[in-house]
């Protein structure tokens, strides 16, 4: 493989210093000249007709600025269904749902102002799940969808489908076939930094709005539709993205105390400050979605898988968002994790009185890949064949054209289903009992690695500009919300153009200065920021080099006349042409030419060179753009079928657990991730990567678990919410990256964002059954849970 | 009803009314502008608001501003010298990617300060054992362990 200077180092993060000295500024730092601060008054039933709204006191309270209900603004229509408004009128659906807003001289006089808040209602019954909702006698949520078309149910009108081989000949051909229902619960993303923003106003209607986001150009069109409603149509919106305090899909949708905080700004003239209190994170930021599966997969004699069924019902919640579409990327494990020749996918999403739910990290793929996972381990001691043996003879190879329609151009999965056995000594621990209760599981994954086409464009642009120092600013749409896009980034420019990484700065995220980009997701923002650096990188070293060609031969002389050199006619430096010159390392020099120091610029002397020459063009700028669409397809949802991404990352994690059986509890030993990442970028930011999506797959096997009652969340807080603490642990982990170098990635590499939290819980769970024997089917895998299933275990032996 | 406080932050000393019921944490943030304390929960669960008051490591979002009186307060900012030159802790947290969004890293650090300066050699348990207050969602703490070995490795905690 290509060697490199810079790509695959352990490089620190190039922001690193100034969130580690405290310097980084989130939203909760930020403030306005004359800011004021919003709160929101949120329902108090999850399903209730809204009889009236008192807000005569809260407005009467010193320091109130200003008190809005839905009858006080245009109505400010959202979501991915254009199902929600900005305050709700007439009936509340979910807790989350905004009745009233505040803007006050402080948060205290705010809060204290929406506790004077009046709201008379009248209660509705309310559903709780999918099987209440889908209830023929259920309570409709929505009467008209998004356009005011009329509702009979409350399926969400979505649909996401796949049918591919001969199903019912492939049943009967199988020589094992196991059946399982599996459920994953709701759980929060958690982000340390909580929501906000601050939205202002001109003083000619254009709005900047400084919001914790991931997809600051689908806001800049959804705020702009905002403006529309309120009468400034052709105003220009802003969104300024601010240091994020992690985001992990939360802000993949635009929310309703933006819109809020827009309409408080509007109707106060002052900019409005909207921030989260952890509880309200908890209670009035979306969660990941719950799911329930039914899943069947058969197997002939040798284990060759011959069919899958998957039938996947989700609790949506109150109103859509993007979150609504995880269907589409489980088609992607659903049809594509293993060879199968025969598959059903068929998914039913449920409008209910929960409160809505939304993106987080894997987007449906650990849901589904939790079902599959562990289903093919109860099929391979149903087939009486070693769990790594059947995902071994079932593995995708290089080159497969998936029944979904993936372009399977490499794929490293059997060298990472080796290297994980390997390193855990499979064949060594493996259905070996002990004294104590341990076993060893291992799941596999795969998942988009070059984006993810679920909107018309899937693309990125960048922005290349030099300055007369050599140095190189950065403009791009994504945003680095702790992942460390930045970090790649800085690597893949500095290479690409030939400049050291500290010469790379890369501008805070703006719609204002940033070229658009489809939003920070699916693991695409290195993978798209690479591809369009790369692109623009070139035009500007072409453009650098045609430059140099007019001053090189009045440099080169100066360095002599520095040097008190003469020039030893060794070679011809006054008719060097473009194509001759390289530059590395922030370096021009010409590699045919002897190794001679007066051969050798510094980037920014020439190009101060280049500035001032006539000939080579006054004042030349040197900016390039390069906007990178990748080959990939938006798939028909209808059929299942389309090459969503540019190429599929693979892996595999491998657990050994002991188990008290007297407790239930479940004590990882030890965690191996061995994952296909096409290349190594930054190796420090990647190793995050995957450490921290393990860690969340931890969380998700074993602790976490939005509790509700009747739509009211439970837990909304770090003291009932238990998410791992660095004691949780406790355990080495083990990472290894598989180098298959992707053609289409840059410098061969895919995404990986997603891909640590992936596969888990199925191995924990597969580990668990080897080392006692009982199948877990709902996460979290509580000690409860586990107890339980031993108990049941006794009373059947 | 507002009170008056004196007490020493990061080797100045400040006196400054403030109202009574004021947590430390609004008192760094809000009054005297320094931001690298973070507030991510308000119920001392998650560590971010971590400053060493006398050396200890305590969340200031649970202490009130009266007890602050005569006190020498550490914070985030403490730790930077005037001239933007890292504390080893800080460099360590930089060069094992101890951090990601960063927001609870100030926390992470303050804490870490005060282990080292309790135990200058812990183990990866006691480090791991030591940093339960401070919770981080990015990470999974690998590589904020490996950091702390790091740092203690070179033996000098800030302000040593």
């Amino acid at each position: 493989m290509t060697e490199y200077s810079y790509i695959g180092t352990e490089a620190p993060r190039p922001e690193g210093a100034d969130k580690l000295g405290g310097k980084a500024r989130y939203i909760n730092d930020i403030s306005r000249p004359g800011m004021l601060y919003g709160k929101i008054k949120f329902s108090d039933h999850a399903h209730a007709l809204i009889k009236g709204i008192d807000t005569a006191e809260a407005r009467a309270l010193p320091g109130v600025r200003a008190v809005i209900t839905a009858e006080d603004v245009p109505e400010v229509r959202y979501g991915f269904l254009a199902d929600n408004v900005a305050l709700k009128t007439g009936k509340v659906r979910q807790y989350r749902d905004e009745v009233a807003a505040v803007a006050a001289i402080s948060p205290q006089i705010a809060q204290e102002a929406v506790d004077l808040i009046r709201v008379e209602y009248e209660p509705l019954p309310g559903v709780f799940s999918p099987q209440e909702a889908m209830a023929d006698d259920a309570p409709l949520i929505h009467e008209k969808d998004g356009r005011g078309n009329s509702l009979t149910t409350n399926l969400v009108p979505l649909r996401c489908v796949h049918h591919s081989g001969d199903l019912e000949a492939a049943r009967s051909a199988s020589a094992h076939i196991t059946e399982g229902e599996f459920t994953v619960p709701r759980i929060q993303q958690a982000c340390l930094g909580t929501a906000g923003c601050i939205a202002e106003f001109d003083l000619k209607g254009n709005l900047t709005i400084t919001a914790k986001t991931q997809i600051p150009f689908l806001a800049q069109r959804d705020f702009t539709r905002t403006l529309e409603t309120l009468g400034l149509k052709g105003r220009n919106v802003r969104v300024i993205v601010p240091a994020l305090g992690g985001a992990f899909g939360s802000g993949l949708d635009t929310h309703g105390y933006e819109y809020i905080s827009i309409l408080l700004a509007w109707r106060t003239g002052k900019p409005v400050k909207i921030l989260y209190s952890r509880a309200e994170e908890f209670s009035y930021l979306s969660p990941r979605q719950s799911a329930h599966f039914l899943i069947r997969q058969g197997c002939d004699r040798d284990g060759k898988l011959t069919f899958r069924e998957i039938e996947v019902t989700q609790d949506n919640g109150a109103y859509g968002s993007w979150g609504a579409t995880y269907p589409n990327v489980m088609l992607v494990a659903a049809t594509s994790l293993y060879r199968v020749p025969a598959i059903s996918f068929n998914s039913t999403i449920v409008y209910t009185n929960n409160t809505y739910c939304q993106a987080m990290r894997g987007y449906g793929n650990p849901e589904v890949t939790w079902a599959i996972e562990s289903s093919i381990d109860d099929l391979a001691a149903k087939a009486g064949i070693d769990p790594y043996e059947m995902r071994r003879i079932n593995s995708n190879e290089p080159g497969d054209l998936t029944p979904m329609g993936l372009d399977l151009k490499t794929c490293g999965l059997k060298g990472c289903l080796d290297a994980t056995a390997d390193r855990l000594d499979w064949s060594a621990t493996r259905g070996k009992h002990p004294e104590r209760p341990r076993g060893v599981g291992m799941a596999g994954l795969i998942n988009v690695g070059g984006g993810g086409k679920i909107y018309r464009s899937d693309g990125s642009g960048i922005i290349l500009k030099l300055d007369d120092y050599g140095n190189v600013n950065v403009s791009y749409g994504g945003v680095e919300m702790g992942q460390g896009l930045h970090s790649a980034l800085t690597l893949m420019v500095a290479e690409s153009l030939g400049v050291k990484p500290e010469s790379v700065i890369i501008n805070q995220t703006d719609t204002a200065t940033s070229p658009w980009d489809v939003g920070t997701h699916a693991s695409r923002g290195a993978f798209m920021a690479g591809n369009a650096a790369i692109g623009a990188a070139k035009k500007l070293r072409e453009r650098i080099f045609t430059a140099a060609e007019k001053v090189y031969p009045e440099v080169v002389d100066q360095n002599l006349a520095r040097l008190g050199e003469s020039w030893p006619d060794e070679f011809d430096f006054r008719s060097v042409t473009r194509d001759q010159f390289d530059l590395k390392d922030g370096w021009l020099s010409v590699p045919d030419a002897p190794d001679r120091p007066w051969l050798r610029v510094e980037l920014g002397r020439l190009l101060r060179a280049i500035h001032f020459s006539e000939e080579a063009g006054l004042g030349t700028i040197f900016t390039e753009e390069s906007f990178y669409e990748p080959p990939t397809e938006l798939p028909d949802w209808e059929k299942g079928y389309g090459n969503m991404s540019a190429n599929y990352a693979f892996g595999v994690q491998g657990v050994e657990v002991e188990v008290d059986e007297d407790t239930g509890e479940v004590t990882i030993l030890r965690l191996v991730a061995v994952t296909d990442v096409g290349r190594v970028l930054s190796l420090q930011a990647l190793k995050g990567q995957m450490y921290g999506g393990v860690a969340q797959g931890v969380g998700y096997a074993l602790y976490e678990e939005i509790k509700t009652e009747s739509g009211r969340i439970l837990n909304p807080g770090f003291t009932d919410y238990k998410m791992p603490s660095a004691a949780d642990l406790d355990f080495p982990m083990e990472l290894e990256f598989i180098e298959t170098n992707d053609p289409t990635g840059p410098f061969g590499a895919k995404g990986a964002g997603e891909l640590g939290m992936v596969p888990t819980a199925p191995a924990v769970a597969n580990a668990i059954y080897d080392a006692v024997g009982v199948r877990i089917h709902d996460l979290p895998i509580t000690p409860e849970k586990v107890l339980k299933a031993l108990q049941s275990r006794k009373v059947l032996s | 009803m507002t009170i008056e406080v004196s007490f020493e932050l990061n080797g100045f000393g400040v006196e400054v009314d403030v109202e009574a019921h004021l947590r430390l944490l609004d008192l760094l943030r809000d009054v005297l502008g320094e931001t690298g304390t973070k507030e991510a929960c308000g119920e001392g669960e998650c560590g971010a608001c971590t400053v060493l008051v006398d050396g200890r490591a305590v969340n200031s979002c649970l202490f009130p501003v009266g007890e602050v009186g005569g006190a020498a307060v550490t914070t985030i900012e403490g730790l930077t010298a005037l001239n933007g030159q890292a504390s080893s802790i800080q460099k360590a947290f930089l060069d094992h990617g101890g951090t990601q969004c960063g927001f609870c890293a100030p926390g992470m650090i303050m804490t870490t300060a005060a282990l080292l300066a309790e135990n200058p050699h812990p183990t990866v348990s006691e480090i791991r054992q030591s940093l339960t207050g401070n919770l981080c969602r990015c990470t999974g703490y690998y590589q904020i362990v490996e950091a702390i070995q790091a740092a203690a490795r070179v033996g000098q905690v800030a302000g040593s």
